[in-house]
């Protein structure tokens, strides 16, 4: 098929009121990459998701999405809290029209891969861990086998041992299914390990300032990798600008 | 479907855990019959001449025929501001503006007396079923109101994004995203509402009829009968508990078991 699946931002600048919140941002996301934004808090990273995953209006600049599906993964689970764990994870399923018996099937094969129980899946919201309702909210994002997944900062809330199954979840999609990847997160760390490429974008108002790439492949990298990279990114003048780094040792 | 069965399955277990509501309330009547000891039957008749009159009075096809006619106007008054609270209450909360202009109206309805109410109405209406529908509707409108508008007014903005980046279509947002949501808060205001018509039709009636359990209220008054009085009223609070525990409160149980 000639028609390549990408994601193009072209001289995006979005207003909030008369604040400015992004200027001029442009990227471009192909099939199979995993695309991390990173900035400090505040600085209009998750309005640029919402901008490219269609949630809001872009109103100055362009955005071509020509994925074919897309599924968003947000900060909070946001699980409805009046359905079950099932069928929490179905309902991506059932907006695209799958049968209730199969997608009830799918969802459960689906839990169960990303380690809830069978005794979890009658309960609500309310009788889950924190860790729980967010490997909901990934199982709910990725059963509906997006091509293009939009993460907003999904990791942040959770232990390291759980943050890590995740992850790994998601480094086997990007392998088995070419999944790509938009990622937002304030850390450094994680944008390490999950990243073909990382934009770093200054705030007030939101602009790309850096681009970083890692040549080894990200099925291949080790913690020692993560930790080497991590260490040498935080010496560079950019990252120490943009998340304000300076002045911070003990007196 | 499955929640009608649902219900009906767990309704045994709900009427089992029923013992302790029982209990309080036979340790009312313990009270009861304590102050008929001290004050004297024409006072505070026993809990057991209650009972007998309420036995006698319910064979008397001529009360039926008046708990009828409250039923009636009651059913009617309370239907009239559940359709129009719940739907005008759920429009009014999609928009700011009516959501804020409704605001002071309904405090003016909710503030203003029902007796004054009835005495409005009987210029109006007359002495008649309308009087008596027309203060139910009344008092019972703006709490249905309040609670429709109050479930729109806080459907979650982060759930319809989600729901957004699902792409749900308009039906399961509908379905799936609002309803539960408006229904938690709608629900309960019925209930409410439905208590409120259920003490108010007695009063309109007491004052501005001649039939229904109003007026044989006030006869009983005029004619000093106290037993007969307690009797009506046993059938009042009888009715409302059956309607609010046997009925309401399991649905409301399924309904929002994901809260509980």
């Amino acid at each position: 098929m000639a028609n390549v699946e990408k994601l193009v931002v072209d001289k995006l600048n979005h207003h909030f009121g008369f604040t400015e919140i992004l200027n001029d941002i442009n990227f471009t996301l192909s099939k199979g990459e995993v695309l991390s934004i990173v900035g400090p808090s505040g600085g209009g990273k998750t309005t640029l998701l919402h901008l490219c995953a269609g949630l809001l209006d872009v109103e100055e600049g362009k955005i071509d999405n020509s994925f074919t599906t897309s599924s968003f993964a947000f900060q909070e689970s946001r699980l409805l809290p009046w359905k079950n764990v099932i069928d929490n994870i179905a309902l991506g399923l059932l907006a695209n029209g799958v049968t209730h018996s199969h997608a009830i099937k799918l969802s459960q094969e689906v839990a169960l891969k990303f380690g809830l129980e069978e005794d979890d899946f009658e309960k609500f919201p309310k009788d889950l861990s924190g860790g729980m309702k967010q490997r909901v909210s990934f199982a709910r994002a990725l059963v509906v086998k997006p091509s293009l997944l939009f993460l907003d900062e999904p990791f942040s809330a959770l232990d390291i041992g759980l943050k890590k199954e995740l992850q790994t979840h998601l480094l086997n999609e990007v392998k088995e299914n070419n999944l790509t990847i938009l990622f937002i997160t304030h850390d450094l760390m994680e944008a390490i390990r999950l990243s073909d490429k990382i934009l770093l974008l200054e705030a007030d108002p939101g602009h790309i300032v850096k681009e970083f790439e890692f040549e080894v492949d990200i099925q291949s990298r080790d913690d020692a990798f993560v930790y080497n990279e991590t260490a040498k990114i935080l010496q560079d003048k950019t990252i120490i600008d943009t998340f304000e780094l300076y002045g911070l040792e003990l007196k | 479907m499955k929640f009608i069965y649902k219900i009906l399955k767990d309704f045994p277990s709900y009427l089992w855990s029923g013992w302790g509501a029982i209990a309080s309330i036979l340790l009312f009547i313990a009270c009861w019959d304590f102050g008929n000891q001290i004050y004297g039957n024409l006072v505070l008749p026993s809990p057991l001449e209650t009972f007998k009159t309420l036995f006698l009075m319910l064979q008397d096809e001529t009360v039926i025929l008046e708990i009828q006619t409250t039923l009636y106007r009651a059913f009617v008054g309370f239907s009239i501001s559940l359709i129009f609270g719940s739907l005008l209450g759920l429009t009014a909360g999609f928009f700011a503006t009516a959501s804020m202009m409704s605001r002071p109206i309904v405090t003016i309805l909710v503030g203003m007396p029902p007796i004054a109410w009835i005495v409005l109405a009987m210029i109006w209406f007359g002495m008649g079923d309308e009087t008596v529908i027309f203060t139910v509707v009344v008092a019972s409108f703006p709490i249905i109101f309040v609670g429709a508008l109050q479930g729109t007014r806080t459907l979650d903005g982060e759930l319809k994004q989600m729901a957004e980046s699902f792409n749900l279509p308009w039906y399961m947002k509908f379905i799936d995203v609002y309803f539960p949501h408006i229904f938690s808060y709608v629900f309960p205001a019925w209930v409410s509402g439905l208590g409120m018509s259920w003490k108010i039709v007695v009063m309109a009636e007491l004052l501005a009829t001649s039939d229904g359990i109003g007026a044989l209220l006030a006869v009983a008054r005029s004619q000093l009968d106290t037993p007969t009085a307690l009797a009506l009223v046993t059938i009042m609070i009888g009715s409302l508990m059956f309607i609010e525990y046997i009925i309401l409160e399991p649905i409301k149980r399924e309904v929002e078991s994901w809260r509980m």
